[in-house]
């Protein structure tokens, strides 16, 4: 088509290119309706003040992987500190001066015959504190409901095909505990240091679809 | 609170409909497990959801399912299973249920 169109022609450029909607062009949800009018509400009556809520929204975007993928580097170099964050991640988490906050956690192990992965099908409950924000594919229906459904299927879509006589443990975390995967320790990563073996450990493989990325 | 269901118990998940804030997926309505942990416990959230206290606290369970056990046509493998964290007022004894 470019060959033939050799813009010699008059060319007004009036093209209806559609414009990508900016926030305020769709209505607003029942429940953001709902929130800002309760922090509105919270911040008139002097509860807590703008700026009091504007830093919990920065802490909250500041939580990243890193602190998991340092607890995680910790557990594979020292033994008895996965024991102690198989057994209690908040306390495993203060050893190591991070603040995984209030809510019970708990890690499970990738062992050489069973793959864990972690859902919430009810919602889209997630260890935030250690993990980050959860990606937008977690929280989507799809994700939900197919990773109990056919947990092979959702894996091999992230690249990560799980053998046969590996057992694929899917955790539903219904209640009021957050899940976090301590991935195997890659083949090939015996000569990195502590730093570096957490350069290895990703946001998804500590929620299960992936495996930790590979040494080198 | 003492927990009614040991560590390695067969426990099923009541076939229950109830309408209201439940945290009981459909998949396991019905389905036996066995408890892989006691989490302790934990305000009912089924209360917790209409401003109510959720006191008595629940003890809440670890409860593991064959996958294949939850959906009839599974393809994956025979050894893949589904953890799940139950709340005590929805098992049942099923010590007496074949494995």
């Amino acid at each position: 088509m470019a060959e033939d169109h050799t813009h010699d022609h008059p060319h007004d450029h009036k093209h209806p290119h559609p414009f990508q909607p900016d926030l305020e062009d769709k209505p607003l949800t029942h429940y953001q309706a709902m929130t800002e009018a309760v922090g509105e509400l919270l911040i008139e009556k002097g509860v807590i003040t703008g700026d009091e809520l504007r830093a919990m929204l920065e802490l909250i975007d500041s939580k990243s992987p890193a602190a998991g993928a340092q607890m995680v580097a910790r557990a594979w170099v020292d033994p008895a500190f996965k024991e102690r964050m198989l057994d209690d991640v908040l306390a495993a988490a203060e050893e190591l001066g991070i603040d995984a906050g209030g809510i019970p956690i708990r890690a499970v192990e990738n062992t050489p015959g069973v793959h864990n992965v972690i859902v919430c099908t009810l919602c889209s409950c997630y260890p935030r504190q250690l993990i980050g924000l959860p990606p937008d594919w977690y929280k989507a229906r799809s994700y939900r409901s197919r990773t109990v459904r056919e947990p092979r299927k959702v894996l091999a879509e992230f690249g990560t095909v799980i053998p046969e006589d590996v057992e694929v443990r899917v955790h539903d975390s219904t209640a009021d505990l957050r899940y976090m995967v301590i991935p195997e320790r890659p083949a090939g990563s015996e000569d990195l240091d502590e730093a570096a073996l957490a350069g290895l450990v990703t946001r998804d493989c500590m929620i299960g679809v992936t495996l930790a990325k590979a040494a080198g | 609170m003492s927990a009614r269901f040991a560590v390695g118990a067969r426990v099923s998940v009541r076939a229950a409909f109830p309408p209201g804030h439940v945290r009981t997926p459909f998949f396991i309505r019905g389905k036996t497990g066995v408890v892989t942990a006691i989490l302790g416990p934990y305000h009912n959230p089924e209360e917790l959801a209409y401003g109510r206290s959720g006191e008595p606290a629940l003890p809440l369970y670890r409860v593991s399912f064959h996958t294949a056990d939850l959906w009839r046509d599974y393809d994956g493998s025979t050894k893949d299973s589904t953890v799940v964290d139950v709340y005590e007022n929805w098992l049942d004894d099923a010590s007496g249920e074949k494995n």
